[in-house]
């Protein structure tokens, strides 16, 4: 490829271009299969049990390791202004409006992404999906979509599970070990956090990094080059491409909530 | 001159399948012949296992037809079916892949339940019963709570033949189902092959260069060799042909119309010297 010749620009134009029209129609077609997906709820279960509880361990470690540090580093910028007893608020607001969904997406994407695409590509390599595609099973229906719909339900409750543990790391941290007093913990986060305008924008970012996340996961793994190679890259590229998007998208979300 | 049936199931008319400029098949025409054994062989890289996937419809010829017979003689071109019409088709059939393909998180049981469960409203009770059945065909009624990880390659072929025929397709298509199997294990698939076709009234079409057990099997042979048909007939008729290509394959001859080096410049041309003899002048007759 040299971008000085006109011909190689443009063939990768449209190759970019062809990828981008199969992964639109791909993630129309997953949004379409949501009533024939939940009809078969088992298959989404599974899939649950599969993503959510397989991540349960990391997502609660790290909540609570971030709630460690967040109760440290906020008592240490609060107690300069003697406010040492807004550090439950500080704690909490930083993880259900950003920290929550945005860490909880990106070890998604680390844990249970990878292993998505790598399921979907391996499928692909070992000749399953046209195994299906031969017994005229849809391998998007059966295969894709209720890992789809497990992913963007569990990604919401993953963030809630790593905010809870965060506050409670907080809370360790502050009430116990440094001693703040455990009433103003507690009472600052029942007064100032707001179920719509705080829970509510953290959810809506959680449920949009699970559409996020899971479709690009799924459409590495479906795209994947069905070689150990292919599937390596695509591996790879998940993770890369889910974490840019994710971080991307949380300013775009963030700002869109700061101006209604 | 392709032989005519009276009554085929699969007919390529005219076909003509290639990736980008590299053509595969090349006008080709044929036909598998209703409740035969057909055989596809020819040399690697012949188009063999692209036919099969033409007839899945998992490829689509750029020209040509490809017709798939009904009972009453009715036919549907396969490359010009919608989804939904493809899938139809592809019920009425069974594909066995080269290494099987089984889905590795189900167990051998379930590997077999699975187009049963997807297609046909059946009891749990009933669907064991299938299962079973198919199985015992397979001779691996024994191992069906055995996962794919934990059993042979040739087990493994045999799993996913019980699982291409659990809705009793018409047509089944077997992706070289003798490569790398032990002498035991291709005996068993050879035997198995005529006897599911015979037994369960299948048309079968299979992919082979195992020259001794296709013979065997076979009612119908047909060898592919740069994208057309070179021969095709009964297997003692393919074993007499004369075509000087045919006769390489059938003989297993090194060299001949299909050449063992790859063409490309020539060793003057890539070493600038005549090409020196195997064994240096000094040391010549050093042996005799």
């Amino acid at each position: 490829m040299s971008w000085y010749r006109p011909s190689d620009v443009g063939f990768s134009l449209r190759s970019q271009l062809a990828d981008l029209g199969l992964g639109a129609r791909l993630f129309v077609r997953l949004l379409m299969l949501f009533g024939r997906a939940f009809r078969r709820f088992g298959l989404i279960r599974d899939q649950i049990h599969f993503l959510g509880n397989y991540s349960l361990a990391i997502i609660a470690v790290s909540g609570l390791f971030v709630g460690f540090v967040f109760g440290l580093q906020g008592y240490y910028t609060l107690q300069r202004y003697g406010s040492a007893e807004a550090l439950g608020l500080l704690v909490t607001l930083t993880l259900v409006r950003e920290l929550g969904p945005v860490v909880t997406a990106l070890l998604f994407a680390g844990r249970a992404g990878t292993s998505l695409t790598a399921e979907i590509g391996l499928m692909k390599a070992g000749e399953q999906i046209s195994v299906m595609e031969m017994m005229a099973v849809d391998p998007v229906q059966r295969v894709l979509a209720p890992r789809f719909w497990a992913g963007v339900i569990v990604m919401p409750l993953l963030a809630a599970v790593f905010s809870a543990t965060g506050i409670i790391g907080g809370w360790v941290v502050g009430v116990l070990m440094i001693g703040v007093d455990a009433g103003s913990f507690w009472s600052q986060i029942q007064g100032g956090v707001d179920v719509w305008q705080d829970v509510g924008n953290g959810l809506i970012k959680s449920v949009v990094f699970g559409f996020t996340v899971t479709f690009i996961a799924l459409l590495q793994g479906y795209e994947a080059q069905a070689t150990p190679e292919g599937v390596s890259k695509a591996t790879t590229r998940t993770v890369v491409m889910a974490s840019l998007a994710v971080l991307g998208l949380d300013f775009i979300l963030t700002a869109m909530m700061f101006s209604l | 001159m392709a032989p005519s049936f009276s009554d085929p199931l699969v007919e390529l008319r005219d076909l003509t399948f290639g990736y980008g400029e590299r053509v595969i098949l090349d006008g080709v025409s044929l036909t598998v012949p209703r409740g035969k054994v057909t055989a596809l062989m020819g040399a690697s890289g012949g188009g063999k296992t692209t036919i099969l996937r033409l007839i899945g419809g998992q490829n689509r010829a750029q020209k040509g037809e490809l017709r798939l017979y009904g009972a009453g003689g009715d036919h549907v071109d396969v490359g010009a079916l919608d989804q939904e019409q493809l899938y139809a088709a592809r019920r009425r059939m069974g594909m066995l892949f080269q290494f099987g393909a089984l889905f590795a998180g189900l167990s051998v049981f379930e590997n077999v339940a699975f187009p049963l469960r997807e297609h046909a409203n059946l009891s749990d009770g009933m669907v064991r019963d299938i299962v079973l059945m198919k199985l015992n065909a397979v001779g691996l009624r024994g191992a069906r709570h055995l996962m794919p990880s934990e059993i042979s390659g040739g087990m493994a072929r045999r799993v996913a033949l019980a699982r291409a025929i659990a809705l009793d397709p018409e047509l089944v298509m077997y992706d070289e189902p003798f490569s790398g199997l032990d002498p035991i294990s291709l005996g068993t698939a050879a035997r198995l092959i005529r006897q599911l076709n015979d037994s369960m009234g299948l048309t079968s079409v299979f992919v082979s260069h195992e020259l001794e057990e296709t013979f065997q099997i076979a009612d119908h042979v047909i060898i592919l060799a740069n994208g057309k048909v070179a021969a095709q007939g009964k297997p003692e008729d393919v074993r007499k042909s004369e075509d000087p290509l045919v006769s390489q394959y059938v003989h297993a001859l090194p060299d001949g119309p299909v050449r063992f080096h790859y063409p490309g410049p020539t060793v003057e041309q890539d070493f600038g010297v005549a090409p020196a003899p195997l064994v240096p002048p000094s040391r010549q007759g050093a042996w005799s």
